[in-house]
């Protein structure tokens, strides 16, 4: 999973696979990042605060 | 009692009755932990897999769970991709849906390896020669995609909401939802299409092997197909069945109709494929590993031709016809016959893929070998349907999952 764990091969099976799993992974990560930001960002400027009944 | 936690404007069975249907289902669902108990404390001895059968009732149960739990990434695609709007009527059900087969998925996963505390072992020492770690990784990725997307649907309950950093969490992630996505299609296509690849390069077994492109064998892709093809159906399936569990009409016919129409399409051509690649093996493949067509359907007390014509002519073909057709797909009967059929015909396949795939002998001293489940097996693999069950009446009845509810179900003063 890690170039410092002892299996690591530097070769093309493990860059694509590993490769395709942190590209997933940094996708959904960044995704998630900036939602929760901007949610607390726009929490602070005191909107949705007053939407409901 | 829980009046403040139900969307406003619609109308939700007593406390109480909801409470004995829980608990009804409850009890399936202790079943089957129980089960699962005694498959963790006392090991894989409790089932009646053997060295024949190392995948067998749960890696069946894994693979039709995620097939049909393929109306999720499939709709999606189709509502923020391609931007097939009507379909936002049904996509949060088809979240759900989604999110409740590869949470199953990953739970069957979780007793099938005999020693869960070891489960992190594929993602940290990965085999990346093995289709099986592929499907590990996107499944992995592509049940986190589904929880992001099934977050908002919690998040907009009527309490939840009133929390402003919780509405406007749920806002943004709405909105960048087309990401969430095209990531969750991309990372389907390639898990759908990997189980599948794993019977596909079976070399040793005739009876499963496929020719294909690159690295990649037919069943790739017809795994992929057939997820996208009936994965819809079973959501237009469960949606009306809880339509009728609730005698309500929840989502409103064209929407329904739209969905069917470019599911009957998909299973269509999938058919044909499906056909032609049957078509190939039986004349050119399997041949070539000193196999006729009749060997893999006779001598045995189960596997016939009548599995394969069921899968493909009666499972296949008959509601792809229905559901490409005006009338067929406007007439509910119809429409749901065509809808049971293509979740049996993508099951069975899934059940010939892995399970005939160790009953067929291989070599000139083998014979067929059967397998039936142990009580532990089935209990566990009723399990997942029981969780299923409760989940979606409790998201019915707390979140505002179908956004025509109200319309379609005014509440007279």
């Amino acid at each position: 999973m890690f170039p410092f764990i002892f299996e690591w091969m530097w070769d093309m099976s493990h860059v694509v696979f590993m490769g395709g799993l942190w590209y997933a992974l940094t996708i959904i990560g960044l995704g998630m990042t900036y939602c929760i930001l901007k949610a607390a960002v726009d929490t602070a400027q005191g909107k949705g605060s007053h939407h409901h009944e | 009692m829980d009046s403040a936690l139900i969307p406003k404007g619609v109308r939700r069975c007593s406390i109480g009755q909801f409470a004995l249907f829980v608990g009804v289902v409850g009890v399936v669902l202790l079943w089957g932990v129980f089960a699962m108990l005694l498959c963790w404390i006392k090991g894989l001895n409790q089932t009646n897999m053997n060295d024949y059968y190392g995948f067998a009732l749960w890696i069946w149960a894994d693979l039709a769970v995620i097939a049909l739990g393929g109306g999720a990434f499939f709709t999606g695609f189709l509502r923020y991709i391609i931007g097939k709007d009507e379909l936002k009527n049904i996509i949060n059900y088809a979240v759900l849906i989604g999110f409740i087969c590869y949470s199953s998925a990953l739970l069957i996963l979780a007793i099938d390896i005999g020693q869960p505390l070891r489960g992190w072992f594929i993602f940290w020492h990965a085999n990346v020669h093995s289709m099986l770690t592929e499907v590990a990784f996107c499944l992995s990725c592509y049940f986190g995609v589904l929880t992001i997307e099934y977050l908002p649907l919690i998040l907009e309950n009527r309490q939840l909401d009133k929390v402003p950093f919780f509405h406007n969490l749920s806002h943004n992630l709405h909105e960048v939802m087309a990401v969430f996505a095209a990531t969750g299609a991309f990372l389907s296509f390639f898990h759908q299409g990997s189980l599948g690849g794993v019977a596909g390069v079976l070399f040793g077994r005739p009876f499963a092997y496929r020719e294909g492109i690159f690295i990649w064998p037919w069943t790739f892709f017809l795994f992929t197909w057939s997820a996208a093809a009936c994965g819809p159906c079973f959501t237009i399936m469960i949606t009306r069945l809880t339509e009728k569990i609730t005698r309500k009409t929840l989502v409103k016919q064209n929407v329904v109709e739209l969905l069917a129409k470019i599911s009957g399409w998909m299973l269509l051509t999938y058919t044909i494929a499906k056909i032609i690649d049957t078509w190939y093996w039986a004349a050119v493949s399997a041949p070539a590993g000193g196999f006729w067509l009749m060997d893999f359907y006779s001598n045995n007390p189960l596997y016939g031709p009548w599995i394969l014509i069921t899968e493909v002519l009666i499972c296949g073909a008959l509601p792809a016809c229905i559901l490409i057709t005006k009338s067929g797909r406007k007439n509910p009967f119809t429409l749901m016959i065509a809808a049971v059929l293509a979740v049996i015909g993508v099951s069975l396949n899934r059940w010939v893929m892995v399970l005939q795939v160790m009953a067929v002998p291989v070599m000139s001293f083998d014979k067929w070998v059967m397998y039936s489940p142990s009580w532990q097996e089935v209990a566990t693999t009723i399990l997942p349907v029981a969780y299923g069950v409760i989940l979606i009446a409790i998201s019915h009845r707390y979140l505002p999952i179908f956004p025509q509810e109200r319309e379609l179900n005014p509440i007279e003063n």
